[in-house]
């Protein structure tokens, strides 16, 4: 079992279980959203993993270039939800070019580069998947669904996401 | 049978996975295959090989002979009345949609119905819904009852005179429910239309008489039932396939080609344009010796044995759910562990050596049906024993422990 200790350390198990950034942004300002300004955007990605029916809705609150709050809902296992759990926590403040440096840095961690995060050790705890290639994908749905809400909020991707 | 001794014949279940000699409970998703199987198509490649129906030289007609031998031997596995009525393709899903093709959108016509079942895999789903939305025809599907079956009843109350096909599996993939399919069929045909059957469960677990069923179409696939992937069966009544045209045109599947015009071969030929999967075809024969040499009646006792038993040890486990009916199921086994997710669960179980499916197992509408977004499950085959069960039911215990 001692592989397995590696995938679901407790901090995996601590962010599956007490997920922070769960819900909407409409549910209040626990995602850390401020005020709403003429340049902000609020950004809607629904993406699921057809292999196996895990969801993820992420909401992105994005504000003169930097995640001013990000929060999800979905269904999935403790790798997909645990990541997104880490995922918005880590991205929020960040600009959108940070952001979506991390999430090829998480692509990395994913490949088993010696990637570290000091901004968000919590992230590390997921590097144990690369070991299960099957698991790779619940724990980048998040991270895709960053990218996709990033560029959506840039309208490079205008109108294709709901 | 003892599934002890049929173990040895696979040589992919003679390792170990994590440390741990392997117990592959994956069989619906595909089986493994025996030595004489991959000797089969070996032998084939190193003998035999050339391409059928045009050679004149030796080998041509070595691997003619080998490739309509198991046409042959198909035809006889489901008692077809003519190996005609056999048509080679890439497997379940190609078949299906050869029949919602080659059949449904020539005869369908707007305000007709073609009736299915929510539990439906998305190969016997999607054909009729594209075939719905090309021809207008619309899909009604039967309900089913509380524990995954179907009644006759609801059969009779959905079916009506506009009712041209009804699509249904035999044994569903999820449920491991077997469905009175010998009745609908009469219920159908007294209407006028045909049954189209999703066999890909069922040849390879238990005894199959299209006649005797009164299936018109039966679709399975050659690698669930120790054969090779990219081989597979689409049966039809010769009448109903006479009618048919073809959806792949090219090689091998022609009569006479002119430069405006062309006709094509009988059937079953008609519907196999290009070079066929011929070695697959070939293992395929050999998978069925196999099946035949153990005993498809032998195989469903034991499957069924099996199932009893891990109703019997998984529900004496706190937290599992199962799913699908508890008497009368077919060697598979669907469940949950507490609220823990399948991928966490088969995750867990791949570590202890065990393989396990978890997913939506291609049926997203019955997982609906069931109110869960995923299961894990675990299907039997002819080497699987108690002890492999033994070591699923301990390892989900481990797994609970693990997730406390």
């Amino acid at each position: 079992m001692s592989q397995l200790d590696d995938l679901y350390r407790r901090v995996i198990m601590d962010h599956y279980k007490n997920p922070r950034n769960k819900g909407t942004l409409e549910d209040g300002a626990a995602g850390g959203v401020s005020g709403q300004s003429a340049e902000s955007t609020k950004v809607t990605v629904n993406l699921n993993n057809p292999t196996c029916g895990d969801r993820i809705s992420l909401q992105l609150q994005l504000e003169d270039g930097v995640v001013k709050g990000a929060r999800f809902t979905g269904e999935g296992c403790s790798i997909s939800l645990s990541s997104a759990s880490m995922m918005t926590d880590a991205v929020k403040g960040k600009t959108t070019e940070e952001a979506l440096a991390l999430a090829d840095k998480f692509s990395a961690l994913m490949k088993g580069e010696p990637v570290t995060f000091e901004e968000y050790e919590d992230i590390e705890a997921l590097s144990g998947v690369n070991k299960f290639p099957a698991r790779i994908k619940c724990a980048t749905l998040a991270w895709n669904a960053l990218r996709k809400g990033v560029e959506h909020g840039r309208g490079v991707h205008e109108g294709t996401e709901s | 049978m003892d599934p002890i001794v049929l173990k040895s014949e696979f040589p992919i279940l003679q390792q170990e996975v994590g440390g741990h000699p392997l117990v592959y409970l994956d069989n619906a998703a595909t089986s493994q295959k025996p030595r004489r199987v991959i000797e089969a198509v070996k032998r084939y490649y190193e003998r035999d090989n050339a391409n059928v129906h045009r050679g004149v030289h030796t080998l041509g007609s070595r691997a003619t002979d080998a490739y309509e031998g198991a046409r042959e031997k198909v035809a006889r596995f489901l008692n077809a009345a003519s190996a005609k009525e056999i048509v080679f393709t890439r497997g379940t899903t190609s078949s299906l949609n050869l029949v919602a093709y080659g059949y449904a959108r020539q005869i369908l016509r707007e305000g007709d119905e073609i009736a299915l079942t929510p539990a439906e895999h998305h190969s016997n789903l999607i054909p009729w819904q594209q075939a719905a939305k090309a021809t207008g025809a619309a899909l009604k599907y039967i309900p089913l009852q509380p524990d995954g079956t179907v009644s006759m009843a609801d059969v009779e109350a959905t079916l009506t005179d506009r009712t041209k096909i009804v699509a249904m599996a035999y044994v569903s993939n999820v449920l491991g429910t077997v469905n009175p399919i010998s009745r609908v069929a009469e219920a159908i045909h007294r209407r006028g239309g045909v049954l189209v059957v999703d066999g890909a469960q069922s040849a390879p677990h238990l005894k199959v008489d299209v006649r005797a069923l009164g299936a018109d179409f039966y679709a399975f696939s050659g690698h669930k039932m120790c054969g090779p992937t990219g081989i597979g069966v689409l049966y039809g009544r010769a009448e109903l396939l006479e009618r048919m045209e073809p959806v792949e045109f090219g090689g091998e599947m022609i009569d006479f080609v002119d430069l405006y015009e062309s006709s094509w071969k009988e059937i079953p030929w008609k519907f196999e344009g290009g070079t066929p999967i011929i070695a697959g075809a070939v293992g395929l024969g050999a998978a069925i010796d196999f099946l035949e040499q153990v005993g498809l009646d032998e195989i469903e006792r034991h499957e069924r044995r099996l199932a009893r038993y891990a109703v019997e040890r998984l529900s004496a486990i706190d937290g599992v759910s199962l799913y699908g009916p508890r008497e009368e199921r077919t060697g598979l086994i669907t469940f949950n562990v507490g609220d823990i997710h399948p991928h966490d669960v088969a995750t867990v179980l791949d570590t202890e050596g065990i393989a396990i499916r978890a997913g939506h197992h291609c049926c997203q509408p019955l997982m609906r049906w069931l109110g869960v977004s995923a299961t894990a499950r675990a299907s039997f085959y002819l080497y699987n024993t108690e002890s492999d069960i033994d070591r699923l039911a301990d390892a989900i215990v481990k797994t609970k422990e693990f997730f406390r």
